[in-house]
């Protein structure tokens, strides 16, 4: 018998237990889908938990991601905020074209009025509004902040005037009814306010695409930033991530923090740009209210609102996780045990 | 009782499985009359993209509850064994079959349930410096998704077992080298492996603590865990008189119980 087989005689038995319960044990390792679903819930939970505090845990580094992502959505936001009001602000006057009658000054009332109503049984007239001169006057007192310089004068210089409203919008009936009202014997001059309505129109429009193609190439950015931090993270978490694959975690499991932490970014930048929008509402509102009221219109400033809100935090969350995905999918797969 | 209450009533052995693993242990899935083999190497190469050969057809057999030591100079290609058993390497030629699960047929998105059933301890014990000790030995089970009531029962049953539960909040930067591989001990087996792969486990410790290591591993063993351990720690192999297995340049050299110095 050699020596290695007399250690091995000697040593076998005792570093060899009798058959133990670890098949027993085995059969009955199972893990309920219930089980598996409340861990998978829990684990969602915990990093979102997570993910807060490791906001909180360094403030400055991402209170300044944040605030990029904020800044970025921040104005496009003021933009499309500022052309809905500027909407809200010409509504009276969208569309409709009105056709403005300047009679002449000596024109007498009655001749006037009786002209407004054979107007008024026009088919192509919807309806005519009479501003007499004294009421000119004095609407152009109390808006221009010239009546001073008016009072100065012996007589009334302003004419009388027929808003016309025409019934159809069409340019071939419009030109007919201006061709006849001007036509009249009364009349000094209309104006037809159907170009200044179109460029408005196109105004709005160019507007509204200028504030869309910015909103799309500042996501772009805002993404890009969420993608670089999370990159960021990931390196700076790589030995945790080493070591978490080698006991067993899924690319999910490793994922999920990142994810949610790409999430509250977005979601932070998102609060942020809307309290940044709301600031800037809330300095312009007292000018520009005072600039209505020169104007003499009612208008107010609408704030961001509780959709600007919803809007906002989401939209950033959004982009804040779909940032966060295309990080961890180019670099979590990388990280790998060697 | 339940299922679940029992399980709760009974005391803590190393041999009952976490009920949120599956174990390569089950002896339904291992249908071949292989039973009694928790590794098996066939003829495995593994070559680098840069054309080393670091295993030349190493064949090798390690029963269940075996207790092996892998030794052989570095370079001998000790890692890479290491690295093709714990799926991190993929072998180039050759089958590997662990606990009756080939390897080779492993999809990579199987590999991490694979590696839910080994314990790996590693030299430079790899533990987390941000979080507590505690949470370090219980990252295993909260990724496999282990309820909390469980992960707090094993994880302390786990550093209880290597003596080190009164230290379970503490950050494991302030714990000695020691006490540290005990850490990494524990996260090892906190999910019951079937298989216990050790890189170095003593390489910087102390004889005294090395002996105390060793002792774990043998307390392990003892009910019923495979252990395999790479060490080039000689000494202390010959005195734990166990299995001893010796590469050389890719080469399964030696492959027996010494009795006193390993050959080579």
């Amino acid at each position: 018998m050699t020596d290695t087989q007399a250690v091995n005689q000697r040593t076998k038995p005792a570093a060899n237990p009798p058959e133990r319960s670890r098949a027993a044990g085995a059969v009955t390792a199972r893990t309920g889908v219930g089980d598996r679903f409340s861990s998978w819930t829990n684990h969602h939970r915990e990093m979102w938990r997570e993910s807060w505090a490791r906001f909180f845990a360094s403030p400055m580094s991402s209170g300044m991601t944040a605030l990029v992502i904020a800044i970025a959505l921040a104005l496009p936001a003021a933009l499309q905020l500022g052309l809905t009001n500027f909407q809200k602000a010409v509504a009276g006057w969208d569309g409709q074209p009105q056709i403005s009658v300047f009679l002449h000054k000596r024109a007498r009332e009655n001749a006037v009025q009786s002209f407004a109503d054979d107007l008024r049984g026009d088919p192509l007239v919807a309806g005519v509004t009479y501003i007499s001169p004294e009421q000119a006057l004095a609407e152009f007192q109390q808006s221009s902040g010239l009546g001073d310089a008016l009072l100065g004068m012996d007589s009334n210089p302003l004419p009388a005037v027929l808003l016309v409203r025409p019934r159809g919008s069409d340019t071939a009936s419009l030109e007919t009814l201006a061709t006849r009202l001007r036509d009249s014997a009364m009349t000094d001059s209309v104006v037809l306010d159907m170009a200044w309505v179109q460029r408005l129109a196109q105004l709005t429009e160019l507007g509204q695409r200028m504030s869309m193609g910015l909103a799309l190439l500042l996501a772009l950015g805002v993404l890009l930033v969420v993608v670089n931090s999370i990159r960021l993270h990931i390196e700076s978490r790589r030995d945790e991530i080493l070591v978490v694959k080698l006991v067993g975690a899924t690319d999910a499991f490793v994922r999920r923090p990142f994810l949610y932490t790409g999430l509250v970014y977005g979601l932070v930048g998102g609060l942020i740009a809307w309290l940044l929008v709301s600031g800037g509402v809330w300095l312009l509102a007292g000018p520009i209210s005072g600039l209505a009221n020169l104007y003499g219109s009612g208008f107010r400033l609408d704030g961001p609102g509780f959709t600007y809100l919803i809007g906002l935090a989401g939209g950033a969350a959004l982009l804040g996780l779909t940032g966060a995905w295309l990080a961890v999918a180019r670099h979590i797969s990388a990280i790998q045990p060697r | 009782m339940d299922g679940f209450t029992a399980c709760l009533a009974k005391p803590y052995r190393l041999a009952a499985p976490p009920r949120c693993l599956k174990l390569l242990s089950d002896p339904q899935k291992t249908k071949n009359n292989k039973n009694a083999l928790m590794i098996q190497f066939d003829n495995v190469n593994k070559r680098y993209e840069s054309g080393q050969d670091a295993l030349g057809r190493v064949s090798l057999e390690i029963d269940r509850a075996e207790m092996v030591f892998l030794t052989g100079h570095s370079g001998a290609g000790k890692s890479t064994l290491l690295k093709l058993l714990t799926a991190i390497e993929r072998p180039t030629r050759g089958s590997i079959i662990v606990g009756g699960q080939n390897l080779n047929r492993l999809r990579n998105s199987q590999i991490p349930y694979y590696r839910r059933n080994l314990g790996i301890v590693f030299q430079n014990h790899q533990l987390l410096f941000d979080r507590s000790v505690f949470d370090n030995v219980a990252l295993p089970l909260s990724v496999s998704g282990c309820s909390r009531r469980e992960v707090g029962r094993r994880a302390r049953a786990a550093l209880d077992k290597v003596g080190l539960l009164h230290k379970e909040k503490q950050n494991p930067i302030v714990l000695s080298g020691g006490e540290q591989q005990r850490v990494g001990i524990a996260r090892a087996v906190v999910n019951k492996p079937a298989l216990l792969v050790a890189d170095e486990p003593t390489g910087n410790l102390d004889p005294k603590l090395s002996e105390e290591i060793m002792g774990l591993f043998r307390q392990f063993n003892a009910v019923g865990t495979t252990v395999l351990i790479a060490s080039h720690d000689l000494e202390l192999i010959a005195r734990m008189r166990q299995r001893v297995l010796t590469l050389q340049q890719g080469q399964l050299i030696y492959d027996g119980y010494p009795s006193r110095e390993p050959a080579y």
